[in-house]
């Protein structure tokens, strides 16, 4: 009997840390889906984040590199330059990319690094409880904008969009959004990220996908109503599908799937 | 073959000794007075299509250096003092994930911004685990182009060997002079050490996968993790002490100084003998671990010893916890990237003396 669809091999079949409702699983599921129908479980590298997918390595079956906070892409540059012909995956959170690790991306993306960066974009400090990100949204409260981020006079700035952001970038190659909170939209991101990994092992250049994902302990909301959050929220403002796509023609029309 | 000697720049024969040594990754960001081996290193390796990255920052340069040694390279990263400061990050890690890799710091003054002129206000900072945590790591010092380049050589093999950052600590004296140097041949990278915790060719393998990380969140673990290391350090603290030493039997007096203040007490000590004044030299070469085993023999002998450094003084502690109190140790010292003269120390001996 044909097995249609199951546990991939390069997920490990254990429990995650991870709340209800959280996206981490799912997107963790994506790349080992995608790993595996690849091929490429005994040439994937993760590179690990700070922040609540820091157990990254406690799930992939795969090796993985565990750098500082924020400085993931600079390390991914270092594995992937020494090892060209294997999948580097750069694992990132909203404050690890978009706060403390501003430079290494905006640099490792410049360069044209032929890594592909995993962005999961919560809007939210998920592992220290809550705290404003870089990508929080106007009016959204945290533990550290309680009333709100507000641009006005508290000066806590504006959520920076991310993909638009780095599409500038002569190094980039393939910049898309996708989402994890429904399941049409989780098919769509898992294309995406497909195309970020072939063009990766094409060797074409810096890839990325951003992934909305709920964060519900952090939003205060049940998984269910958080999801409608993301969709009503985050959605309208981080624009859904291929932000920059200057991938050669073999990789635009899609691949196979 | 014919020896393969050269006059060079302190900077550019520690980049020749790396590329020699296997050096396949470099990564730096410009910082005077280091800027010519960063120069020679973009050459040096893409000439023969090895990675050179001229990173954003000492930060990022610090952490591709973390990436490139955790996928096995033999791996470097350059800087002069205020940037091995925003280096102490990685480093920190990289000690907690036990990887290995080289950093050369070609040290200027400070604190802060400080000045660009030679210092050795580096040393507690790089023998004392400059970053977070509870760690050291080798740290060599050479006085000359030629010993910069050796050492630089042999830091690759130390790295590999304990699984951790070794460290060269020069100076801008080191950096920018020139001097005859012999250069050491070239290492076949097919003959370097395998090292089976990478990440990387696990299909080829058919090991488990395997992670690195500085991370456990469980302290029982940790702490039996940093107890395993120190066990490492302790072995190391026994096999790897070096310094030269000159004359400490005769002499009354004996003089401590490392690098580039160790050429100054030579000087020094020259001049005093032509007065009729014997003194003797102690020259630590590994700064960490600390040459402290035959200190504390020449202290237990009674001898007294003069500490002569760039800095206010730092070394001194060392020097103070080998004698343990049971001879005198004195400090001369200039810092702020003043080097003294030999004339100063001179004069700083025939007053200790009465002579």
């Amino acid at each position: 009997m044909e097995l249609l669809y199951g546990h991939p091999k390069s997920l490990k079949p254990v429990l995650t840390k991870y709340c209800p409702g959280c996206g981490h699983g799912v997107i963790h599921r994506l790349i080992c889906e995608l790993i595996d129908e690849m091929g490429l479980q005994g040439r994937s590298i993760i590179t690990n984040p700070v922040g609540c997918s820091i157990w990254a390595d406690l799930y992939f079956d795969f090796d993985s590199v565990q750098p500082a906070h924020g400085r993931t892409p600079a390390a991914a540059t270092g594995v992937k330059r020494v090892l060209p012909d294997h999948l580097v995956l750069c694992y990132q959170g909203d404050g690890d990319l978009a706060a403390i690790g501003t430079a290494e991306i905006i640099h490792a993306a410049n360069r044209g690094e032929k890594f592909t960066t995993i962005f999961v974009n919560n809007a939210i400090y998920g592992m220290t409880g809550g705290q404003m990100a870089p990508t929080t949204l106007i009016g959204q409260k945290a533990t550290t904008a309680p009333y709100g981020r507000d641009p006005g006079a508290p000066g806590m700035g504006y959520p920076i969009q991310v993909c638009e952001l780095l599409a500038t970038l002569g190094g980039t190659k393939y910049l898309a959004r996708g989402a994890v909170n429904n399941a049409a939209n989780i098919r769509k991101t898992k294309q995406y990220m497909r195309k970020a990994f072939e063009a990766q092992m094409r060797g074409e250049g810096f890839t990325l996908v951003e992934i909305l994902s709920a964060c519900p302990t952090n939003w205060g909301l049940q998984p269910g109503p958080a999801e409608e959050w993301l969709e009503t929220n985050m959605i309208p403002f981080y624009k859904l599908g291929e932000i920059k796509n200057t991938l050669e023609p073999v990789a635009a029309e899609g691949g196979k799937k | 073959m014919a020896e393969d000697r050269r006059l060079m720049k302190g900077n550019e024969a520690i980049g020749e000794a790396a590329i020699r040594a296997g050096c396949t990754a470099y990564f730096g960001y410009p910082i005077t007075p280091q800027n010519e081996l960063t120069a020679y290193m973009a050459k040096g390796l893409l000439d023969r299509n090895r990675t050179f990255i001229q990173a954003e920052s000492e930060v990022a340069a610090i952490n591709m250096v973390y990436g490139a040694a955790s996928a096995g390279a033999r791996s470097m990263t350059s800087s002069s003092s205020p940037g091995i400061s925003l280096k102490q990050e990685g480093i920190s890690y990289a000690c907690g994930a036990d990887i290995s890799c080289v950093v050369v710091n070609v040290a200027r003054s400070g604190p802060g911004l400080g000045g660009i002129s030679p210092s050795q206000g580096d040393y507690f900072q790089a023998t004392r685990g400059g970053g977070h945590g509870d760690y050291y790591h080798v740290v060599l010092a050479p006085k000359s182009v030629q010993e910069a380049a050796d050492l630089t050589y042999e830091a690759f093999d130390l790295a590999d060997e304990w699984r951790m950052p070794a460290m060269v600590l020069a100076d801008g004296l080191i950096g920018q002079m020139m001097e005859a140097v012999t250069l050491p041949p070239d290492r076949d990278l097919a003959t370097l050490p395998p090292k089976p915790w990478a990440v990387g060719y696990q299909e080829k393998t058919g090991r488990p996968f395997n992670h690195i990380s500085s991370l456990n969140l469980m302290p029982a673990e940790l702490e039996k993790q940093n107890i395993e290391r120190f066990k490492r350090y302790d072995v190391m603290k026994k096999k790897l002490q070096r310094h030269e030493e000159l004359n400490v039997d005769k002499a009354e007096l004996v003089l401590v100084a490392y690098g580039t203040a160790s050429r100054v007490a030579l000087g020094a000590i020259q001049m005093a003998a032509e007065l009729g004044i014997e003194l003797g030299l102690y020259r630590p070469i590994s700064l960490w671990p600390f040459p402290e085993k035959r200190l504390s023999e020449l202290a237990a002998k009674g001898k007294r010893f003069l500490v002569v450094e760039m800095s206010m003084g730092q070394m001194i502690e060392d020097v103070k916890l080998a004698v343990n109190g049971r001879s005198e140790v004195l400090f001369y010292g200039r810092c702020g990237g003043m080097v003294p003269t030999e004339e100063e120390v001179l004069a700083e001996i025939r007053r200790i003396l009465k002579k």
